[in-house]
């Protein structure tokens, strides 16, 4: 009887615990798949479902399959909150983006609230600066990147004065002042500084400004469309001089829609498709198989961000937000253990991330790797 | 001073494209009261027609045909037939929110066929420029301006050289009088639709390798066009060349001059002052109506 007892109560435990087990785990979406980021949300969303897909065929994280579902933010702040706050409603573990530093500074006071830790694609420096412990990048932040584009200008293209074409948005005026800053501290004089809209088509006045300064080159910090745009109209007024950006200058999706104008656009990039590594290798490949064209750096950080998820996850033992968001500071993990996260990265106290960087050059009209940089912690 | 001039050449070339759908407006508002909140879309449509058929493996210029074809079916008999007809009659209000549907329609048809993206789009003139008497003038800016200025330059022929153009010119002044004449209104309303369809393929082929041809390409060229028409003079279809010119060079001049962030609002900054001190517009003409 009692061994009859015991059986029933563990067959009841058994069936009443596995929907449980088999419940899945949300992940929430916050991506820009209409308006002004368009491409860099759609990439995002494309490189976290790749990600989340193949966890997913692996038996998931900690047995449990991943929901993933995303919301299109339409490259608005106000939307970002307001889904991040329906993905809090509708009990996500973690959210994902958005990718636009304007859109995450106001919707990850939602995610902070309710404790629910938040990947962002955004690169503002600010980002991590105000204290938010469920915050972490899936890229480097400028303040990281500006001092070595500074360095490459003033040493590799022995540069003395620089004119700035920026996007007057909250990416776009981060990296303004980060590279300011960091030319400064190299000796190198901004020329023109010239700031341009979002979404803005027209880049006639703005080239014409930089070829009346005079400077030794152009660093080009705007949005992957409007990068285009301006190398396009580069190309079309004859501008002759070198032409440097961080990250997205020398996209996938900036040299496709920039064409032949993309040729010989110099760029740091913390993500590429096209770095010299067989994990980035491999993702490339399997991004292409599943949508037809290659992942620009925003597809690695959606992908990775996702793969962060479980490692972490499976590494505390519990699908729990503030025990995730807890060990997330002060995390290292190696492409040995965990091949999904693609290369070695750390994350400090802020939430920042440190890894390998890439130097990057478009040669008829594809991206080549010139140099590969260590991670700043290494140095 | 050179630059001052390539600032003018350069706006004049953009301005050309605006004045392009601005003549649209115009030329549909004259012909049956109809204004076309969707026109900025009827430029974004053929640029995808003319993606899709060089995806097919068609070069530009056969691409640029067959939707030069596909435009006068869809945009102008289509249009006409489905949307204007039916509802003229009803007076301008509804036909003004069923353009602004059909405005939304048109972007969730295209972006759910080609995604939210950009996409590359060919240009048709080289890139480059060449110098003359100091002043750097772009391939493309020429390019532009020229095909611009023959099509202005036929379309005034056509309406005010033969016999058909003058019949919709008196359609356009009173439908009811040129009906007395003999005058097929009808079929006169059509060929402005039909032009305006051209119109918009081949803003299409000038704008898109600037604009890159994505789903919501339309809202800016076509709130552009609207503020050229309203400037130029609504029901004059030389306004809308001036309106168009007028914006476009000066947004040059204030990208370079201010600051390029400001350039955007040039149209609506000019819209306003023309509509408070001459609201029929620079070279309209005020209308008195029966009511």
């Amino acid at each position: 009887m009692k061994r009859s007892t015991r059986l029933i109560a563990a067959i009841g435990f058994a069936l009443a615990a596995a929907p449980v087990f088999a419940q899945p785990i949300k992940i929430a979406g916050l991506v820009e798949l209409s308006g002004t980021g368009a491409t860099s949300g759609t990439n995002f969303d494309n490189g976290a479902k790749l990600a989340a897909k193949e966890i997913n065929a692996a038996g998931g994280i900690l047995g449990r399959q991943i929901d993933y579902t995303s919301g299109d933010t339409q490259s608005n702040p106000a939307v970002s909150k307001a889904l991040a706050q329906k993905a809090i409603d509708d009990g996500a573990y973690v959210v994902m983006g958005p990718v636009f530093s304007g859109s995450i500074l106001v919707s990850m006071e939602e995610t902070r609230r309710a404790g629910v830790p938040n990947f962002t694609g955004g690169e503002a420096a600010s980002i991590t600066q105000k204290g938010n412990p469920y915050i972490f990048r899936t890229s480097f932040t400028q303040a990281a990147a500006m001092p070595k584009v500074a360095r490459y200008i003033k040493n590799g293209l022995k540069a003395q004065s620089v004119d700035i074409m920026w996007v007057n948005n909250d990416f776009g005026k981060g990296g303004r002042d980060m590279i300011v800053k960091a030319l400064a501290a190299e000796g190198v004089k901004v020329g023109a500084d010239i700031s341009t809209d979002p979404g803005q088509v027209d880049f006639s006045s703005a080239v014409l400004k930089a070829k009346q300064s005079g400077g030794d080159a152009l660093f080009v910090y705007t949005n992957e469309e409007e990068s285009a745009r301006a190398l396009r109209e580069l190309r079309k007024q004859g501008y002759a001089k070198p032409i440097i950006g961080e990250t997205t200058l020398t996209g996938q999706k900036v040299i496709e829609l920039a064409g032949e104008a993309a040729n010989g656009a110099i760029a740091h990039v913390g993500l590429t498709a096209d770095a010299p590594i067989d994990t980035v290798r491999k993702f490339d490949k399997a991004f292409q198989q599943a949508y037809g064209t290659r992942s620009d750096h925003n597809g690695i950080k959606g992908y990775t961000a996702m793969y962060f998820i479980k490692v972490m996850t499976e590494r505390i033992g519990k699908v729990d937000g503030k025990a995730f968001a807890a060990a997330m500071h002060g995390a290292k993990m190696t492409v040995k253990d965990n091949p999904g996260v693609l290369m070695d990265v750390t994350f400090d106290q802020h939430g920042d991330l440190d890894r390998e960087s890439f130097l990057t050059k478009v040669v008829n009209g594809k991206q080549v790797v010139v140099e590969t940089l260590p991670p700043l912690g290494a140095k | 001073m050179n630059e001052l001039i390539q600032l003018i050449v350069s706006g004049t070339a953009t301005g050309a494209i605006y004045a392009l759908a601005a003549l649209g407006f115009t030329l549909l508002w004259q012909a049956s009261g109809t204004i076309n909140f969707a026109q900025g879309d009827f430029v974004m449509l053929p640029a995808f027609t003319m993606l899709f058929c060089m995806i097919a493996g068609a070069p530009l210029w056969l691409a640029f045909l067959a939707t030069c074809v596909a435009a006068m079916l869809v945009l102008g008999v289509g249009f006409k037939k489905v949307i204007v007809d039916p509802l003229i009659r009803h007076g301008v209000i509804p036909l003004v929110i069923a353009t602004l549907g059909v405005s939304m329609a048109l972007k969730t048809i295209v972006r759910a066929g080609y995604s939210a993206e950009a996409h590359q789009f060919p240009a048709i003139f080289p890139a480059g420029q060449f110098t003359i008497a100091g002043v750097n003038v772009s391939w493309a800016d020429l390019g532009t301006l020229v095909l611009a200025a023959v099509i202005v330059i036929a379309l005034q022929t056509f309406v005010t050289r033969t016999l058909t153009g003058r019949a919709m010119q008196a359609v356009a002044q009173n439908t009811d009088a040129a009906r007395v004449l003999g005058i097929d209104a009808k079929r006169m309303v059509l060929y402005t639709f039909l032009i305006n369809a051209i119109l918009a393929v081949v803003t299409a082929l000038l704008i898109t390798p600037t604009y890159l041809a994505k789903f919501d390409m339309g809202d800016s060229i076509g709130l552009k066009a609207f503020f050229a028409a309203i400037i130029g003079g609504f029901n004059q279809t030389r306004g809308a060349l001036l309106g168009g010119v007028l914006i476009g060079v000066l947004e040059n001049l204030v990208g370079f001059y201010w600051s390029p962030a400001y350039k955007e609002g040039v149209a609506l900054m000019l819209f306003l002052v023309v509509i408070l001190w001459r609201p029929e517009g620079l070279l309209g003409k005020v209308e008195e109506r029966k009511v």
